[in-house]
């Protein structure tokens, strides 16, 4: 743990900038283009996953027709420059994308954040023009999408401590160990995995890879039986002397604990941007019952019990998604954005949570039920505090970034 | 990629549905018209709706009786309208149609509806200003007007427009365009194709469906099954920025936008009364016959 903290004093880049007027009034009201993206994913959404959502999420069945289709729109591939087959907006736009998307079904937000952030994000990031080529394109249209192989049964959060080894033989790479939790692994073309050259070196031995799937060597584990998001498969990967040619390796040797750092700083906006997707169609479940609910002769919305839990979860939500608006803001203006990003998820994550757990006790018995969509937005959820960093972890960041301000 | 149609939803019932549930149609023609140009030319017409997507219509009649309240209520395009776009865009895609520009007549507002047509494919754009009282007021036959002078000016071969705005439900400005430019008119067209320089198109009647073939320059008015339209693709919304929107007033195309209609008073459908159960056919004669119906 203590090893995690000294790296990010590292990455974490002192004191944040003030930013201009244009983000600030930005915060206030959305430049027209990004409302208009807004707008075409909430359409999207409402018409075409908010109605299947419940059913994918009961057959843990893959999107992969509406995976197809946002990769049309562009969707699958936001930050992406046009020459290579993605839409080329920026990051604010790729959060209210995820956002909207979540709002109609929560595994379909993953689906699509976990290729843009995770799989896409360090390729374009540390990745060579060939790689580029290679690795991103065929994955910008949503017929193939990858995923990213960090965590281990034996190490989560610690994730200085990788086992998976990568030998070098001759013109190869032959990689050895098992990745846990891996998010589109059912459904995957590619993976970026972690694996350590040199033990000894611990953080610094590690190195990121660049995997085609399915490939001789790789296998998956079974399919996790998970509480929510089930329409995205999670599975462990088993690397059996999975051999790939030496350049594979993305980015340069040793560098793949500060790849995967970083990759996981802009990562976990995309976290934040899901879970107030989940957050929000959990409020408009809520709002619309108290509408519609009569007790004790009225619409329960007039109760000031109801009222004043619609009114905290909004309150929740909105804040999150302002500190997710701003990080997004910060990473687009390339100013440092680690504390904002780790604020943002935290928020978002514990505000998902708590409104889908108040959404239910304002539906009451009908909030447990599969009939409304309540229990479902309680199960996605929940998921959003644990995964691209732990609430504990963001926590540690936060305060990391503000010793790091104080310290004279 | 297209959508799947749940614009039947709020195309053609949607007054029927309205009354229906609260009793409130709009009556007021709150609609900015928008044909779209092409060159070799297809003007499709973009209508802002005063309809509230997704949840409830809270449609009220203002308190003076001479319309609907619309402050606050939000307006998108037209689903008629939509589907003229998106059919437009499809003969440009088939390099049939040189350009396709968006037309829409009404205040500032209408500006977004345009830039939703830039993002699915049009070239470009124009906004007739209307505003205040002249777009209280405003009409099938202002716009009809606009769109003829408009055609003239963009020398214009091919009129789209959705068959009617769903808040007004008039079903005229296509009509009257083509009245007004002595063109031939396929109207409630559910399959449009180019043929050489005729255009085959056929139309949904009460009857069935009628096949005609008409000369260009023509109007068209787009029916429900016609296509689904796109999703705009983000790529396509950042293009839509750079397109261009020209602005223009009536004046300057020499019309005339004061209304030959006075609308008297506006009001909400009656309560729906309760009915009176019968125990026999006998019984039911008895009654009509009573009430005066036979």
């Amino acid at each position: 743990m203590t090893f995690y903290l000294l790296l990010l004093c590292r990455f974490s880049l002192g004191m944040v900038v003030g930013h201009g007027v244009r983000c600030l009034s930005q915060l206030a009201e959305l430049p027209e283009l990004h409302q208009m993206m807004r707008q075409t994913c909430r359409d999207y959404a409402q018409k075409e996953l908010a109605p299947i959502a419940a059913q994918l999420d009961k057959d843990h069945r893959f999107p992969a027709k509406q995976v197809q289709e946002l990769g049309a729109m562009g969707v699958m591939a936001v930050e992406v420059p046009e020459s290579l087959g993605g839409a080329g907006m920026d990051y604010l736009a790729y959060c209210l994308a995820v956002e909207e998307l979540s709002r109609g079904c929560a595994s379909t937000g993953v689906i699509v954040s976990v290729n843009n952030s995770l799989y896409l994000g360090p390729i374009l990031k540390f990745g060579t023009e060939e790689q580029k080529k290679q690795w991103i394109t065929p994955f910008t249209t949503g017929e193939k999408v990858g995923c990213f192989a960090l965590s281990e049964p034996g190490n989560g959060s610690d994730a200085g401590a990788a086992s998976t080894l990568a030998q070098r033989e001759g013109d190869e790479w032959v990689l050895n160990g098992t990745k846990a939790w891996i998010t589109n692994c059912w459904d995957a073309s590619a993976t970026v995995v972690f694996a350590t050259t040199d033990k000894s070196l611990k953080h610094k031995g590690i190195s990121a890879f660049l995997v085609p799937m399915p490939h001789p060597g790789l296998s998956l584990g079974k399919k996790e039986d998970k509480l929510g998001i089930r329409a995205s498969s999670t599975a462990n990967i088993i690397l059996e002397d999975c051999r790939i040619p030496l350049g594979n390796m993305l980015g340069e040797r040793g560098m793949g604990f500060k790849i995967a750092m970083q990759t996981l700083d802009s990562g976990r906006l995309g976290i934040a941007a899901q879970a107030l997707g989940i957050a929000q169609a959990a409020l408009d479940c809520a709002a619309d019952y108290a509408h519609k609910r009569t007790a004790f002769g009225a619409p329960i919305g007039k109760l000031q019990a109801i009222q004043f839990k619609l009114a905290d979860m909004a309150l929740a939500t909105e804040s999150a998604r302002l500190l997710t608006w701003r990080a997004a803001m910060l990473r687009d203006a390339k100013k440092p954005f680690t504390k904002e990003a780790a604020m943002a998820k935290l928020a978002a994550s514990e505000a998902a949570t708590f409104v889908s757990h108040q959404a239910i006790q304002v539906l009451g018995g009908m909030g447990y039920v599969t009939d409304m969509p309540a229990e479902r937005h309680y199960r996605d959820a929940r998921i959003t505090e644990i995964y691209e960093g732990t609430s504990e972890i963001q926590r540690l960041v936060i305060a990391n970034n503000i010793l790091k301000e104080y310290q004279q | 990629m297209h959508r799947s149609s749940e614009v039947k939803h709020l195309a053609s019932d949607f007054n029927t549905r309205a009354c229906e549930c609260f009793g409130q149609p709009p009556v007021q023609p709150f609609e900015s018209h928008c044909p779209v140009l092409t060159d070799r030319t297809v003007r499709v017409q973009l209508k802002v709706l005063k309809v509230k997507d997704g949840s409830v219509f809270f449609i009220r009649v203002k308190p003076d009786r001479t319309g609907v309240v619309t402050d606050g209520v939000k307006h998108s395009m037209n689903p008629f309208c939509e589907i003229a776009v998106e059919e437009a865009v499809k003969l440009k895609e088939k390099k049939l149609v040189k350009e396709v520009v968006a037309v829409s007549c009404g205040p500032q507002q209408v500006q977004e509806t345009i830039r939703t047509a830039l993002a699915m494919g049009a070239d470009r754009g124009i906004h007739v200003e209307v505003s205040g009282k002249d777009y209280e007021t405003l009409g099938p036959l202002q716009v009809s007007k606009i769109f003829a002078a408009l055609a003239k000016k963009e020398q214009a071969d091919l009129i789209i427009l959705g068959k009617q705005a769903i808040d007004d439900d008039c079903n005229q400005t296509g009509q009257m365009t083509a009245a007004l430019l002595d063109w031939p008119q396929g109207t409630f067209a559910s399959e449009v194709t180019l043929e050489a320089d005729k255009l085959k198109v056929v139309r949904e009647i009460d009857g069935g469906l009628e096949t005609i073939k008409i000369n260009l320059p023509a109007v068209v008015t787009a029916d429900l099954r016609l296509n689904t339209p796109r999703y705009a693709t983000l790529p396509n919304i950042m293009k839509a920025k750079k397109k261009k929107i020209t602005n223009v007033k009536p004046a300057d195309l020499g019309v005339d936008v004061s209304s030959r209609l006075e609308v008297l008073k506006v009001d909400e459908p009656p309560q729906r009364q309760s009915g009176v159960k019968v125990e026999t056919v006998h019984d039911l004669v008895e009654k009509l016959k009573e009430a005066g119906r036979i």
